[in-house]
C-alpha cells in the first residue's frame, strides 16, 4: 500500500509556525521529519511517524505555492485563493524575509549579480547554513534591490510599501541596499569582528547624511533631481570633502587644532599621554579618509581605512570607549574654533556621521 | 417575466504576462449571455486593466435567466494572430432572481482556466431587471427559493411542508462526442463546463415549476448531482423538499403574491414528468433491473425487507389495519391515517392522476418540533444497472454485445433517455416506500439518492428513515384544527420518536421490544437507525462519536451482464457485513443508537467498497445496550478457550473504556456497567431488578431483556478472528477531540466560535499482487484511520474541538488505486462551559429549558465525569487564561510542546490589541445585563434573541465555509441564494505542478476561493451546508497529464455576530471576534 496522493486543503490556510521555520531554513521534508521527531511532538500528540510525514509533506506544498506570492508580498494580501488571517500574512512574510547574521555577512557589499549567486555553496558550506536558505536569502536581497533601485524617495519607506515588512526588517534591508550599491568592503579580515548590526547602523547614519535624499529633505534642492537618492552619496558632498584636507595639510592649523584638543580633553582622558602622541597620526587617518572618498575603490575601502587608521591604533593603546567618545567629541568640535577652516557646515556633515560610525565599529 | 441583465466589467488585477516581448498584456473582455456576446476595449499593456465598460444590456426571457450562465471570457487581443484566452468567469444569475435574496452580483472574480487554473481576478458588476409577469402559461419559475440546507433555515418558518421534488435532465456527454478528438482540452473542458452549468439551471427551473405547482414557495436539502455516464451521456440529476416558508422578521406571513402561483397553474399539464414504473419499457433483460434488498436475520436491524416483486402487490388497507393494533393504542392509527390521507391528498387534490406516484420522501435531517412523530428505522434500496443498453433496449436485441450504436447520431436517443433513468430512480423509489410501509411508516425523512458507476455497470441506491410525521405540517392545517390540538397534546415530545410506529405483533423483522426508558409506556427497540440527525429534543445521555465500518470485497474483472451479475450478487453480503460491523462498533461503544447513517457501496473494476459512516449515541429512552459476547467453537480446548476469555476481556475492557471516554452513564445503572460490563446473565438481572425498584414497574419485562441482550459473536474461522481484531484496532481520537457526521455533536453545546472547514483527500496504490479480501480490508480500514490521525494531528491546535459533519467518500479511480476524500468542520468548544446553553440553538435551549427538568439532573453527573477524565494538553484553566491573553502564559504552557503556533485567529498583533482595548471597554456595559440573565436560566432563549445587538464587528471579506446549516456563534440574517459550482481541472504538466498532491491540492484551493469570491460577491460572507458532491480524479503519470472534476454547492448568507453575552466570564470570545473583524481585511 502506498500512498500516491495525500493533500488537506483548509477554508483558512493552516500555517505551522514550526514547520515554515524548517521550510524556510532549507531542510528537506526528509530532514524536517526526523527533526521534528526529535522535537518529541510524537509523544506529544500520540501521533504516528507517518502522519508526521503526511503533516510535513502538506505544508511544504502549501509554502510552496505560497512563495511565489511571497515573492511581491502586496499580491499576497489581494490574491484569494488562501485565506489566511492578516497576523498570519503578516508573520509569513516577515520571516521569510527574515535572514540569518551569518549569511548577511557574508554577502554585505558584495554585487548581487549572478557571480556571487556561484559563491552560495561556499557561504553555505562555511556558515552552515542550507544552500536552499542562503538561495532564498539572496534572492530576498537582490529582489529587494531590484524593486527599489530605481525607486524615488525613502529607501526605507519604499522597502516598507513594496515588502510590507516591519519596521525594523525594512531598515535592516535598506543597509543591505546600500551597501551593495556602494559595494563596501565588509569581508576583510580585520574587520570581521564586525556584526551586521553594526554596519547597518552606519549605513543608516550615512543614509541619513551623506546622501542625495539627506540634502533632498533641505528644500534647496529640487525635487527633480533625487533619482536614487537614498541610494547614492552625494557625489557633489564626496568632492567637497577635499577641502577638508587642509587641516591636515597646513601644519599650524594641524597643531592649533592638536592644543585645542589637548588643552580640553587634559585630565579627563585616562590614554591622555596616548592620545597627545598619535594625534596627528589619527587626525591625519580621518582626514584623508574624506579626502580620499572622491574614487569609487577608497569609498569601497571606507571601513578598512576606518579600522586601521583609527579604530586598531585606538585598540592597540588600550582606550576605553568613553576616552573614544570623549576624544571624538573634542576633536570634532574643536575644529569650530579653527578661525583659518572655513569648511565648518561640510566637517560637520562628515564628522557628525564618521563619529557615530567609529563609536559603533570600537569594539573587540 | 422577460427580464434585462445589466453587465459592467470594471477592472481586473494580477493578470499573467501574456506578451513575453513587453511582459505585459492586452487585455479585453468579451460578456456572452445566451447568443449574444458584447466585448470591452482592450486595455493596451497593463497587467492590472482599467476597463470601466459601460453596461451592457442583455434583453432576456426569464427561463434563460434561470437556466443560462453569464459568461465572461478574459482575452489577450494579439494583432497577427487569433486572440489567446487567459480565463473564464462563469456567473450563476440565479440569486437576483428572487426577490429576497441578493439584488447585485459585484465584486473580484478569479479568473479561471481549465489548463492553467486562476489567473488574475476581474471586477464585475450584474444586475438584473425583471418585469412583471404577464404570461401564466411560463415556463420559468423564479422566485421559488432553493436551499442546499437539509432543515428548515433559520430565518424562515415552514408553514407547510409539501414533500418530494425530484428531476433529471440527460445530455451528451461533450467529452465523448467525435468532436472531442479534434478540439482541445480546454475546448472539451469548457464545452463540459457550459454543458453542466445550463443542465444544472434547467433541472433548477423545471423543480421550481414542479413547486409551483405544490403551490410552494421553496425547495429545501436541495441535492444536485451528476453522473458522468461516459459514453452514454452525463445525467444531472436532483431531489429536494416542496416546502412554503415564511421569512420569520416579516409579520405579515403571506405567499409571496407575485411568485406563487394562480389557481391557473393547476390546469398546466404535467409534461416534464417522469413516466415512472412503465416495466414494460424498463427493464428488457432480468439482470438489469435486479433489485435486492437486504434482510438482516442475526442482527436486529431497523431495516425493513421485502423482496422486489411484491411491493407492489402490498395492499394498503392491510397496513392500515394493522398498524391499529391494541399496543399503541387508537390514537396511534388515527394519526397514521391521517397522516396518510394528508399524504394522498396533497398528491392527490390537483392531479388526481399522479397520486399514484407520490412518493412521500423529505430531503430533510432535522425538523421542526413536532414534526416528527415515530421514526422506524432505516430504508434503503440498491439496484445495479448496465448503462450501455439504456438508449434503444430494441437495439440490443439485434446487436447482441456489439457496441455500435456509439457511432449513431446522439439526437435520436436523447428523448428516450430521462424517461429511462427516471423509470430506473421510480423503481428504487416504490421499494423504498414499501419498506417504508413494511415499518408501519408512511414517509420517509432523512432521504437521499446516489449513484456508483464504473464502466458500464451503474449502482442505484436510495435510503432514508421510515417515520411517522405530524400531518399539520403537511398541509394547510385549517381543516382539522382541532383534531390535531387534542393529538398534539398526547404526543410525547421527548423520547416519542424512539417509539416503534409497526405493530408489536406483526413485527416486520425480529426485533426486541421493551418499555420506553423515558415514558415507560411505549415500546421501544433495542437499537435504532436513521440517517437523520439527532432530533433537538431528543434526551442523550454522553456524547457521540462516528462510527464508521469500513469493507473491501474483490470481484472478478467481467463484462457488461456478467458483471453486473456478480456485483449484484456480492452486494447482499457486503451490506450485511457492514450492517454487522456498525451493530458491533455501537456495542462496543456502549451505545445505543445511530443517528445520520450513510452507506455507501461504490464499484470499481476488480472490487466493490463499502463505508458506512454514522454518529452513534445512548439514547436515554432505549435500553442500556448488551455487551458483545464471544463464543468459540470448540469449548473444550483450553488454550483457545483461553485465547477466547483473553480476547473477551479485552472487549469488556474497550467498552467500559469507552463508555468513560464519551461519559456514558446512564443514571440508574452506571457503576456496576463500568465496574463489568459483562453481561451475565445473573449479575444482569440483578442489575436490572435493581433498576425496577426504583421505577416500580415492568420488571418481568426488563428481565426478559437482560436475557437476551447480549450479543454473541461467533468465532468460527479466521475471518471472524478478524473481525474481531479489527473491531480492536479502532483508535479513540486523541483526548480534546470529538468526531460525528450529524450537523452538531450530541452532548456537546457550548460552542464558541472559531471554525475550519477543510477538505482531505488520499489517494493508495494497493500492490496488486495476490490481493485477499483480509489485505484489502486491513489496507482500507488503515486509510481511513490514518486519514482520521492525520485530521487530528493537524487540527491540534484547536482542541478542544468536534469534527462535525465528517464526510467520507470512497471512490475506485482505477484497478488497484482507492480515493477517500473527507469533509468536514472543526469546530472548538468551551469545556468550562458544560452548563450553558447553545447560544446557536436558541429553539433548542428554549425546549431543554423548559422540559428537560430531568436532564438538568443528569448534567452534574456529567459534569463530575467530565472533571475525572484527564485532559493532558489544555488543561481547562489554562486554556482559559491562554485565551485571555496571548502573550505569556500560552507560551509557557506550550513550552513543552515546541511551540505550536496558536491557531492563526488568537495571533496577536499590535492592531489588534488595540481593537481588543476598545472591545473591552464596550463589554463592560454590557456586563450588568448578563448578571440578570444568568439569574433567570429559563426562557432566557427569547430574551437573549432580543437583546443581542447586531455585532459592529461583523465580518466583510473573509467568507466561511461551513458544512453544517449554522455557524456557531452567529445569527444567519439572509439568506443570498444556492451556490452550486462545477469545475474541471486538467494538466498536461504533472510533474511540473508538483505532481498529483501539488496538482490537486492547488486545484482545491482554487475551487475554494471561486466559491468564497462568489459569496462575497453576492455580498454574503459565509457558505452553509457547503458540499463537495463529486471529486473525480483521474491521472496518467506516464503521459504526465491528470484531469479533476468537482462539484460543490451550499448556501450564501450574511450572518453576524452574536455579541457574545453568556461568555463573558472568558475572553475568548472578544479575542475571536477580534481577530474576525481583522481577517475582514485580507481580502478586499
Amino acid at each position: 500500500m502506498t500512498s500516491e496522493l495525500d493533500i488537506f486543503v483548509g477554508n483558512t490556510t493552516l500555517i505551522d509556525e514550526d514547520v515554515y521555520r524548517l521550510w524556510l531554513d532549507g531542510y528537506s521534508v526528509t530532514d524536517a521529519v526526523a527533526l521534528r521527531v526529535r522535537s518529541g511532538i510524537l509523544e506529544q500528540t500520540g501521533a504516528t511517524a507517518a502522519v508526521l510525514q503526511s503533516d510535513t509533506m502538506d505544508h511544504y506544498r502549501t509554502f510552496h505555492m505560497l512563495e511565489r506570492l511571497l515573492h511581491a508580498p502586496p499580491k499576497l494580501l489581494h490574491q484569494l485563493i488562501f485565506q489566511i488571517p492578516p497576523s498570519r500574512q503578516a508573520l509569513l512574510i516577515e520571516r521569510y524575509y527574515a535572514f540569518d547574521e551569518a549569511f548577511v555577512r557574508e554577502v554585505l557589499g558584495k554585487k548581487l549579480s549572478k557571480g556571487t549567486k556561484k559563491d552560495l555553496d561556499d557561504i553555505s558550506t562555511k556558515t552552515g547554513i542550507t544552500l536552499k536558505s542562503c538561495r532564498r536569502q539572496f534572492d530576498n536581497f537582490k529582489r529587494v534591490f531590484k524593486v527599489v533601485e530605481e525607486m524615488r524617495g525613502s529607501l526605507v519607506d519604499n522597502i516598507q510599501q513594496h515588502f510590507l515588512l516591519s519596521d525594523r526588517l525594512a531598515r535592516d534591508y535598506a543597509a543591505i541596499v546600500f551597501f551593495a550599491n556602494n559595494r563596501f568592503e565588509t569581508g576583510k579580515k580585520k574587520l570581521q569582528y564586525l556584526s551586521f548590526g553594526d554596519f547597518a547602523f552606519c549605513a543608516e547614519l550615512m543614509i541619513q547624511n551623506w546622501t542625495l535624499g539627506a540634502v533632498g529633505e533641505a528644500p534647496t534642492v529640487p525635487d527633480s533631481q533625487m533619482d536614487d537618492m537614498d541610494m547614492d552619496l552625494d557625489k557633489e558632498f564626496l568632492q567637497d570633502l577635499k577641502e577638508l584636507k587642509v587641516l591636515v595639510a597646513d601644519k599650524d592649523l594641524l597643531d592649533l587644532h592638536k592644543s585645542l584638543v589637548c588643552t580640553a580633553l587634559r585630565g579627563k582622558l585616562g590614554v591622555f599621554s596616548e592620545m597627545e602622541a598619535n594625534f596627528k597620526n589619527l587626525s591625519r587617518g580621518l582626514v584623508n579618509v574624506a579626502a580620499k572618498l572622491t574614487h569609487n575603490k577608497d569609498v569601497r575601502d571606507l571601513f578598512v581605512d576606518l579600522v586601521e587608521k583609527f579604530v586598531e591604533p585606538c585598540r592597540s593603546d588600550h582606550w576605553p570607549l568613553s576616552d573614544v567618545r570623549f576624544f571624538l567629541n573634542q576633536y570634532s568640535a574643536s575644529v569650530h574654533s579653527l578661525d583659518g577652516f572655513r569648511h565648518q557646515t561640510l566637517w560637520d556633515r562628515y564628522m557628525g556621521t564618521l563619529r557615530g560610525c567609529l563609536l559603533r565599529l570600537y569594539h573587540d | 417575466m422577460p427580464g434585462k441583465l445589466k453587465v459592467k466589467i470594471v477592472a481586473g488585477r494580477h493578470l499573467p504576462v501574456m506578451d513575453r516581448a513587453s511582459d505585459l498584456t492586452d487585455a479585453f473582455v468579451e460578456v456572452k449571455f445566451g447568443n449574444t456576446t458584447f466585448k470591452t476595449d482592450v486595455y493596451l499593456k497593463s497587467l492590472n486593466p482599467q476597463w470601466n465598460s459601460e453596461w451592457f444590456k442583455f434583453e432576456v426571457d426569464d427561463e434563460d435567466l434561470q437556466d443560462e450562465p453569464l459568461q465572461i471570457t478574459v482575452l489577450d487581443h494579439d494583432t497577427y494572430s487569433a486572440n489567446d484566452a487567459i480565463g473564464k468567469v462563469y456567473i450563476d444569475i440565479d440569486p437576483l432572481l428572487y426577490s429576497e435574496a441578493a439584488t447585485v452580483i459585484s465584486g473580484w472574480f478569479p479568473i479561471y482556466d481549465t489548463i492553467h487554473g486562476i489567473r488574475g481576478e476581474i471586477n464585475v458588476v450584474v444586475k438584473v431587471d425583471l418585469f412583471n409577469d404577464l404570461n401564466r402559461f411560463r415556463q420559468s419559475s423564479c422566485g421559488v427559493k432553493f436551499f442546499c440546507t437539509t432543515s428548515i433555515p433559520k430565518c424562515y418558518r415552514a408553514v407547510i411542508i409539501h414533500g418530494f421534488v425530484e428531476e433529471l435532465v440527460v445530455n451528451e456527454d461533450p467529452e465523448y462526442q467525435w468532436i472531442d478528438r479534434i478540439r482541445t482540452p480546454r475546448a472539451s473542458n469548457e464545452a463540459r463546463q457550459r454543458l453542466i452549468s445550463l443542465m444544472s439551471g434547467e433541472l433548477q427551473r423545471k423543480i421550481g415549476l414542479k413547486v409551483l405547482e405544490m403551490r410552494g414557495n421553496a425547495v429545501v436539502g436541495y441535492l444536485q448531482c451528476f453522473d458522468l455516464e461516459g459514453e452514454s451521456g452525463l445525467v444531472v440529476r436532483a431531489i429536494g423538499t416542496a416546502c412554503t416558508l415564511d421569512k420569520l422578521s416579516s409579520p405579515a406571513a403571506f405567499l409571496p403574491a407575485c411568485n406563487s402561483p394562480s389557481k391557473e397553474m393547476k390546469e398546466i399539464p404535467f409534461n416534464e414528468d417522469p413516466n415512472p414504473n412503465t416495466h414494460s419499457s424498463g427493464p428488457s433483460t432480468p439482470l438489469k433491473n435486479q433489485t435486492y434488498s437486504f434482510s438482516p436475520s442475526k442482527s436486529y436491524s431497523r431495516q425493513s425487507s421485502s423482496s422486489d416483486t411484491d411491493l407492489s402487490l402490498t395492499p394498503k388497507t392491510g397496513m392500515g389495519s394493522g398498524s391499529a393494533g391494541k399496543e399503541g393504542g387508537p390514537f396511534k392509527a388515527l394519526l397514521r391515517q391521517q397522516t396518510q390521507s394528508a399524504l394522498e391528498q396533497r398528491g392527490g387534490s390537483p392531479h388526481r392522476f399522479c397520486r399514484r406516484r407520490e412518493f412521500p420522501f423529505f430531503t430533510l435531517t432535522a425538523f421542526p418540533p413536532g414534526f416528527l412523530v415515530h421514526v422506524g428505522g432505516v430504508v434503503s434500496a440498491r439496484s445495479v444497472k448496465l448503462l450501455d443498453r439504456i438508449h434503444n433496449p430494441a437495439f440490443v436485441g439485434i446487436m447482441g454485445n456489439t457496441r455500435s450504436y456509439k457511432l449513431l447520431d446522439w439526437n435520436s436517443f436523447n428523448s428516450d433517455e430521462p424517461e429511462t433513468r427516471d423509470a430506473w430512480w421510480a423503481e428504487i423509489r416504490q421499494e423504498i416506500k414499501s419498506h417504508a410501509k413494511a415499518l408501519g411508516c408512511h414517509a420517509v425523512v432523512g432521504y437521499s439518492e446516489s449513484t456508483s458507476i464504473c464502466e458500464e455497470v451503474c449502482i442505484l441506491s436510495a435510503s432514508g428513515t421510515a417515520a411517522v410525521l405530524n400531518p399539520r405540517f403537511l398541509q394547510d392545517g385549517t381543516v382539522e384544527g382541532c383534531l390535531e390540538q387534542r393529538l398534539e397534546e398526547n404526543l410525547p415530545t421527548r423520547c416519542g420518536f424512539c417509539h416503534i410506529p409497526y405493530d408489536e405483533l406483526n413485527m416486520p423483522f425480529p426485533a426486541h421490544l421493551t418499555y420506553c426508558y423515558n415514558c415507560r409506556k411505549q415500546k421501544v427497540p433495542d437499537v435504532l437507525f436513521t440517517t437523520i440527525d439527532l432530533p433537538t429534543d431528543a434526551t442523550v445521555i454522553g456524547k457521540g462519536c462516528l462510527i464508521q465500518a469500513r469493507l473491501c470485497r474483490l470481484k472478478k474483472k467481467a463484462q457488461a451482464e456478467a458483471n453486473a451479475t456478480a456485483i449484484s450478487n456480492l452486494l447482499p453480503f457486503m451490506e450485511y457485513e457492514v450492517h454487522t460491523q456498525l451493530m458491533n462498533k455501537l456495542k462496543l461503544k456502549g451505545m445505543n443508537a445511530l443517528f445520520g447513517l450513510r452507506i455507501q457501496i461504490t464499484v470499481g473494476e476488480n472490487m466493490l467498497m463499502g463505508l458506512a459512516s454514522a454518529t452513534g449515541v445512548y439514547l436515554a429512552a432505549l435500553p442500556t445496550p448488551g455487551g458483545i459476547q464471544i463464543a468459540g467453537k470448540t469449548p473444550n480446548d483450553g488454550s483457545y478457550e483461553q485465547h477466547i476469555s483473553h480476547m473477551q476481556k479485552k472487549i469488556n475492557d474497550t467498552i467500559a473504556k469507552n463508555k468513560e471516554l464519551y461519559e456514558i452513564s446512564p443514571p440508574e445503572i452506571s457503576e456496576e456497567i463500568i465496574g463489568s460490563p459483562i453481561p451475565e446473565p445473573r449479575q444482569r438481572s440483578r442489575l436490572l431488578r435493581s433498576q425496577s425498584e426504583s421505577s416500580d414497574e415492568v420488571t418481568e419485562l426488563d428481565l426478559s431483556h437482560g436475557k437476551k441482550d447480549a450479543f454473541v459473536l461467533e468465532i468460527d474461522d479466521t475471518d471472524a478472528m478478524e473481525d474481531v481484531h479489527s473491531l480492536l484496532t479502532d483508535v479513540p481520537p486523541p483526548s480534546g477531540f470529538y468526531s460525528c457526521n450529524t450537523e452538531i455533536m450530541p452532548g456537546i453545546n457550548n460552542w464558541t466560535s472559531e471554525i475550519q472547514m477543510f477538505t482531505s483527500v488520499r489517494v493508495i496504490r494497493l500492490s496488486s499482487l495476490n490481493l485477499t479480501n483480509q489485505a484489502l480490508n486491513k489496507n482500507f480500514n488503515d486509510l481511513c484511520e490514518n486519514l482520521l490521525k492525520s485530521l487530528y494531528f493537524k487540527l491540534r491546535s484547536m482542541i478542544p474541538c468536534c469534527l462535525c459533519h465528517v464526510n467520507f467518500t470512497v471512490s475506485l479511480p482505477e484497478d488497484e488505486l482507492i480515493q477517500v476524500t473527507v469533509t468536514a468542520v472543526a469546530i472548538t468548544f468551551d469545556k468550562n462551559q458544560a452548563l450553558q446553553t447553545t447560544k446557536t440553538h436558541v429553539e433548542k435551549s428554549l425546549q431543554r429549558a423548559s422540559t428537560d427538568n430531568e436532564e438538568l439532573l443528569q448534567f452534574p453527573l456529567e459534569l463530575c465525569s467530565d472533571s475525572l477524565s484527564s485532559h493532558p494538553l489544555p488543561p481547562a484553566k489554562e486554556h482559559l487564561e491562554s485565551a485571555s491573553s496571548n502573550s505569556g502564559i500560552p507560551a509557557a504552557q506550550r513550552a513543552t510542546s515546541v511551540d505550536y503556533s496558536s491557531f492563526a485567529d488568537r495571533c496577536s498583533s499590535w492592531i489588534e490589541l488595540i481593537k481588543l482595548k476598545a472591545q473591552t471597554i464596550r463589554r463592560g456595559s454590557i456586563k450588568t445585563t448578563v448578571t440578570v440573565e444568568k439569574a433567570s436560566p429559563v426562557g432566557d432563549g427569547n430574551f437573549r434573541n432580543r437583546s443581542a445587538p447586531p455585532c459592529a464587528n461583523s465580518t466583510v471579506g473573509v467568507v466561511k465555509m461551513t458544512p453544517l446549516s449554522f455557524i456557531p456563534g452567529a445569527k444567519i440574517t439572509k439568506y443570498l441564494g444556492i451556490i452550486n459550482m462545477f469545475f474541471i481541472r486538467e494538466t498536461t504538466s504533472l510533474r511540473e505542478e508538483g505532481g498529483v498532491s501539488g496538482f490537486l491540492h492547488a486545484f482545491i484551493a482554487e475551487v475554494f476561493a471561486m466559491v468564497r469570491a462568489h459569496v462575497a460577491a453576492l455580498g454574503g460572507n459565509a457558505v452553509v451546508s457547503y458540499i463537495m458532491k463529486q471529486c473525480v480524479f483521474m491521472e496518467n503519470p506516464n503521459k504526465n497529464q491528470a484531469q479533476c472534476l468537482i462539484n460543490v454547492s451550499g448556501d450564501a448568507v450574511v450572518f453576524v455576530r452574536e455579541s457574545d453575552l453568556e461568555v463573558v466570564s472568558t475572553q475568548q470570545p472578544t479575542a475571536n471576534c477580534q481577530s474576525s473583524c481583522t481577517e475582514g481585511e485580507v481580502t478586499t
